[in-house]
């Protein structure tokens, strides 16, 4: 259990391929996976490594996450002693770093009694064992390590994410881009360890020689003068930095060994519950392949679909390929392929919509969607 | 004390140890016992409460209590953990004067006084933790004060050749109840007690002291409290209820009650043939477990169900209720059955008619079948790994 740990948490991901997904939230509190939220993959894998006092930088809108966070209680991070603390801006325009708020709440690193950080982002979904990749660092006596992945690129999944060069020790030596031209990278999860007095040099430093953008932009621009060291992972990872990723991440969980290791038995992934109902399969209803949470009713055709909580699917109502947020209604006849509803989305009687198979439609939240808009869509 | 005075306060009833549903209560006290795929019997009554803004809430509690205290913890899942109030669990306890277990109903309030006179309360609710049903005990209370009652007892309409299994009520127009018969051979009517009673305090202590004294007493409220109070000339009403209600008492209501759940076809005007759980203003609370959602696998059929978080479902689901965690293997059956958490049927099995408990599993190929009236019971943890088929 790493008692001596505090993790931090910043939701400082860059979130403009994201659409409106990220309208009103920052990246980390994008539903996903029917009853989750992007973030509870980075604190559930904290808790599950015995870190109770963690840290969320939130530098952008932060009503939703707030909501879904709250006291940490399913988490267990409601405590008296450590517990969690939320870091949002105040005054600040939104893009500001997470250096500027790490500074600025400088009194939460030093109050705590832990002596090591593990100082993460919430954008790479993965169950990883954070126990071993502390004692890893502690036998390097590196000054950071960071957690990486050797990818493939066939898919384009990591394109953007920055990739580690690495020596035959593991060392890192430099810091790249995945432009998707190799075949193999090694990408960084951007999750670093490190001690806290390290951490505070850092921020000092990167305030003084103002070229700061972010925290892991200061490792990755710095690598050369630290002693920074690489820890391979070697489980599943899910990038999600675009409509695209978001989407082929999501359908990866319709793979049962996926499915598998990220929920893992060891390892839980908690989340806030709501309270809803069971969902209820009527006689009617046609459902395969697919991943639904509580509270739905369906009478419906379901395939390849991730369903949120809450949502309706009426009689002759065709869902596919699609990802469905919590409390959407699909009324009868409607057809959907290939299409992200965000939440609360009315879908009227028969309105057929379609998205491509590696770039799905979005619907924003709280939209209705009849016939008579269709219409106006064809007209422009 | 200062905060603590209350106009109402719950007492819920939850020790009966619930024999008649056998394996299911094995290890478990009644209240405790799954339902409805999450919740547990006691949810229905807990969150009754909530919606009926109760927040003093003593859960009586006496046989085989772990799982029921375990689930009801703080009271957190029913916004009961409240700074002044919230739910308090009272087992049995000694005193300076010795110490007994709870000999009855009214002898398990009459233990409890102190604990009551905390909140100096007008009127007590008198609940019993294993009934199905949603209802707004506010509404019950309003009517207890325009009747200027000093007993309301909530009533059902129940067919008549069931009717000697209850309380029966006989009233006359008002609703004022005239006579009361516990379990009657011969019924006079169909009015029949759904064991939630508002009392006035201050009457009821009066007769909760009489009773106490009493050897020749079973200090239960049906049997003596009651019949004494009906004596003694005080106010009984009935409060007509019109709504799903049911007494989980035997493995077949037990089975019946969560076939209820799927009832599809509802007509609006006979509120008491199903129970809403989907009503956002009236929700069940439960403590919730977490898991990822429920899978539905490729060639998976499902039909008129009702299923859970961390369900994985490879075969055939039809008409039944499925609790967390449960895997139905490739071209398994299960049908008209109840499947609590945790349990396995492999590959090919074949449920029918059942109640498979909590963490069983039903081998590759195997055959539980019951039938209405008779339903086949796997319990807790076993293996079932040969056929049980009830003829």
């Amino acid at each position: 259990m790493l008692t001596n740990y505090l993790g931090i948490v910043s939701l400082t991901e860059n979130d403009s391929k994201l659409k409106s997904l990220t309208a009103t939230r920052p990246l980390g509190s994008i539903p996903i996976f029917g009853r989750y939220r992007v973030i509870d993959f980075a604190l559930s894998n904290l808790v599950n490594a015995g870190v109770t006092n963690v840290g969320i930088l939130v530098p952008t809108k932060s009503r939703s996450l707030i909501d879904h966070v709250g006291t940490g209680k399913p988490w267990d991070l409601n405590r008296k002693v450590d517990g969690l603390y939320i870091f949002n801006y105040s005054h600040e325009p939104p893009s500001i770093s997470d250096i500027k708020l790490l500074k600025s709440n400088m009194e939460f690193l030093l109050r705590s009694k832990k002596e090591m950080v593990i100082f993460t982002l919430s954008h790479m979904i993965c169950n990883i064992d954070f126990e071993e990749v502390a004692k890893y660092h502690e036998e390097s006596n590196a000054d950071i390590t960071v957690v990486y992945k050797k990818v493939s690129n066939e898919d384009d999944l990591f394109i953007d994410a920055p990739t580690l060069i690495l020596d035959q020790d593991s060392k890192v030596i430099g810091v790249g881009k995945n432009i998707g031209r190799r075949t193999l990278v090694n990408i960084s999860l951007d999750m670093f360890l490190l001690s806290k007095e390290f951490l505070i040099e850092c921020i000092l430093s990167c305030l003084e020689n103002g070229n700061c953008g972010s925290f892991r932009d200061f490792v990755y621009k710095n690598v050369q003068n630290m002693n920074v060291n690489a820890y391979e992972f070697k489980g599943y990872v899910g990038c999600i930095n675009s409509i695209s990723s978001y989407f082929k991440v999501s359908m990866d969980m319709l793979n049962v060994d996926i499915q598998q290791e990220l929920f893992s038995k060891e390892r839980p992934i908690y989340t806030k519950s709501n309270d809803s109902p069971p969902t209820r399969y009527f006689s009617t209803c046609d459902v395969e392949n697919s991943f639904i949470s509580n509270g739905c009713l369906i009478k419906g055709k379901v395939k390849n679909s991730i369903i949120s909580r809450g949502v309706v699917i009426e009689k002759d109502a065709v869902v596919e390929n699609s990802i469905i947020f919590s409390k959407c209604i699909i009324k009868s006849g409607a057809v959907l392929k290939n299409v992200i509803l965000d939440k609360n989305v009315v879908i009227d009687s028969n309105v057929t919509l379609i998205g491509h198979n590696k770039n799905p439609l979005v619907i924003e939240k709280h939209s209705e969607v009849d016939l008579s808009v269709l219409k106006e869509v064809k007209r422009v | 004390m200062n905060g603590l005075k209350r106009e109402i306060i719950a007492m819920i009833l939850a020790g009966g140890q619930g024999s008649r549903l056998k394996e299911l209560t094995k290890a478990n006290a009644k209240p405790a016992v799954e339902f409805g795929g999450k919740y547990r019997i006691i949810d229905f009554t807990l969150s009754n409460c909530t919606n009926s803004s109760i927040d003093v809430v003593g859960v009586l509690t006496q046989y085989q209590p772990f799982t029921l205290h375990c689930h009801i913890g703080i009271g957190t899942a029913w916004d009961l953990d409240r700074t002044k109030g919230g739910v308090y669990i009272l087992p049995p306890h000694t005193n300076d004067s010795g110490g007994n277990w709870y000999k009855g109903t009214a002898d398990a309030i009459y233990q409890n006084m102190n604990f009551v006179e905390l909140f100096s309360p007008e009127y007590l609710l008198v609940l019993s933790g294993d009934h199905i049903y949603t209802m707004d005990y506010q509404e019950m209370l309003k009517f207890h004060k325009e009747k200027k009652a000093d007993v309301t007892i909530a009533c059902i309409e129940v067919p008549i050749q069931e009717a000697s299994r209850f309380g029966i009520m006989n009233t006359n127009e008002d609703n004022r109840i005239y006579e009361f018969e516990e379990k009657p051979k011969h019924p006079k009517n169909n009015l029949a007690s759904m064991g939630i009673y508002i009392f006035n305090w201050e009457k009821l202590k009066k007769y909760l002291k009489e009773d106490a004294k009493d050897e020749n007493s079973d200090h239960d409220f049906g049997k003596n409290i009651i019949p004494k109070m009906l004596k003694g000339g005080e106010r009984l009403f009935a409060y007509p209820f019109r709504g799903y209600w049911k007494d989980v008492g035997t493995v077949e209501s037990y089975w019946e009650a969560n076939m209820d759940l799927l009832n599809e076809s509802c007509p609006i005007d006979t509120p008491s043939c199903s129970l809403d759980l989907y009503n956002d203003e009236f929700k069940v609370y439960t403590s919730s477990i977490a898991y990822p959602p429920q899978y539905i696998a490729p060639g998976a059929n499902m039909k008129k169900s009702m299923i859970v978080e961390g369900c994985s479902i490879w075969g055939e689901v039809y008409h039944s209720v499925l609790s967390y965690n449960v895997y139905v293997g490739k071209n398994a059956k299960v049908i008209n059955s109840v499947i609590l958490s945790n349990s396995h049927i492999e590959e090919g099995a074949v449920v029918e008619n059942a109640i498979i408990c909590t963490g069983a599993k039903v081998s590759k190929g195997c055959i539980v079948r019951g039938k209405p009236g008779k339903i086949a019971v796997v319990p807790e943890n076993k293996k079932q790994s040969s056929n049980l088929i009830l003829e």
